[in-house]
């Protein structure tokens, strides 16, 4: 497939989950929108990469690698930002008795 | 019109309509299972690409563990879609039209841009196989991997002192 159906795919998705993170107000929401945004961005590197195969497979087999090592540490990353972030969640269900994002705005005043 | 064609439009189209419903649902649940199809989608794009470790890693991690751990954080919740927050109709519409024009502009940023012979190699090419991921994995990406360990240990660290009840 030509590379930009996959830029243009990417791309709209990650834009749907910047619309998620805007529009909604349940902290849990937003957090499952920058999972769509960081499954985009994979989608996009692993394209990428099959790209660059595709034209430098000649003179180096391995060509493109890299973006798909990238795409495994971005999963490692995102494995233990969602851990540590539903966690902070529940200890915010916990005080609040809600997880409306609303209530976060203590710095404010 | 091949049948990997097929298969691209048809998983593109099936990825696009979830995640919609991912943002428009109501009830948090149906979020979470529309962005399990979305992850199935994208793993079938994986395979379209034969990427095929990273194919199965994201059904296993995503779809499997970090799902799994959204869903258990909503029963404990107890939350549905009466207990949606309230929210403002302008706040919405702004941040639709924000997005909108995000897609907008990087759209016509990259409509003219000069790939169009540039090919995505389907099918072909062994680099997605765990053995030759493996390889580069622990000859060039060690040090990458083990840091990635540490930060493992020290996310589960932090995790058990957020969560302890003082």
């Amino acid at each position: 497939m030509p590379i930009n159906y996959y830029i243009f795919l990417a791309v709209a998705l990650f834009c749907i989950g910047v619309a998620g993170v805007l529009t909604r107000r349940n902290a849990i929401i937003i957090f499952m929108c920058v999972e769509l945004m960081l499954n985009a961005v994979n989608l996009l590197l692993v394209a990428f990469s099959k790209m660059h195969l595709h034209d430098l497979a000649s003179a180096n087999p391995a060509a493109g690698i890299d973006g798909q090592l990238f795409v495994f540490f971005i999963m490692v990353v995102a494995a233990a930002e969602v851990s540590v972030g539903l966690a902070i969640i529940v200890m915010m269900y916990r005080n609040t008795h809600s997880t409306d994002v609303n209530f976060l705005n203590r710095l404010k005043h | 019109m091949g049948i990997t064609q097929i298969l691209f439009w048809f998983l593109s189209v099936l990825a696009l309509i979830s995640a919609i419903l991912v943002v428009v649902s109501k009830n948090p649940v149906h979020s979470v299972l529309w962005l399990i199809l979305v992850f199935f989608a994208i793993s079938g794009h994986y395979i379209l690409l034969n990427a095929q470790f990273l194919a199965i890693v994201n059904l296993i991690v995503y779809a499997g563990a970090i799902m799994v751990l959204f869903l258990f954080v909503f029963m404990l919740m107890n939350l549905n879609a009466d207990t949606e927050p309230q929210k403002n109709k302008w706040l919405k519409i702004a941040g639709v039209i924000a997005s909108g024009s995000l897609l907008l502009v990087l759209v016509a940023a990259l409509k003219n841009a000069d790939m169009k012979s540039r090919l995505a190699e389907m099918g072909g090419g062994n680099i997605g196989l765990i053995h030759n991921l493996g390889l580069a994995l622990f000859n060039d990406y060690v040090i990458p991997f083990e840091i990635s360990s540490v930060l493992f240990l020290s996310a589960m660290v932090g995790v058990v002192v957020i969560g302890k009840k003082e």
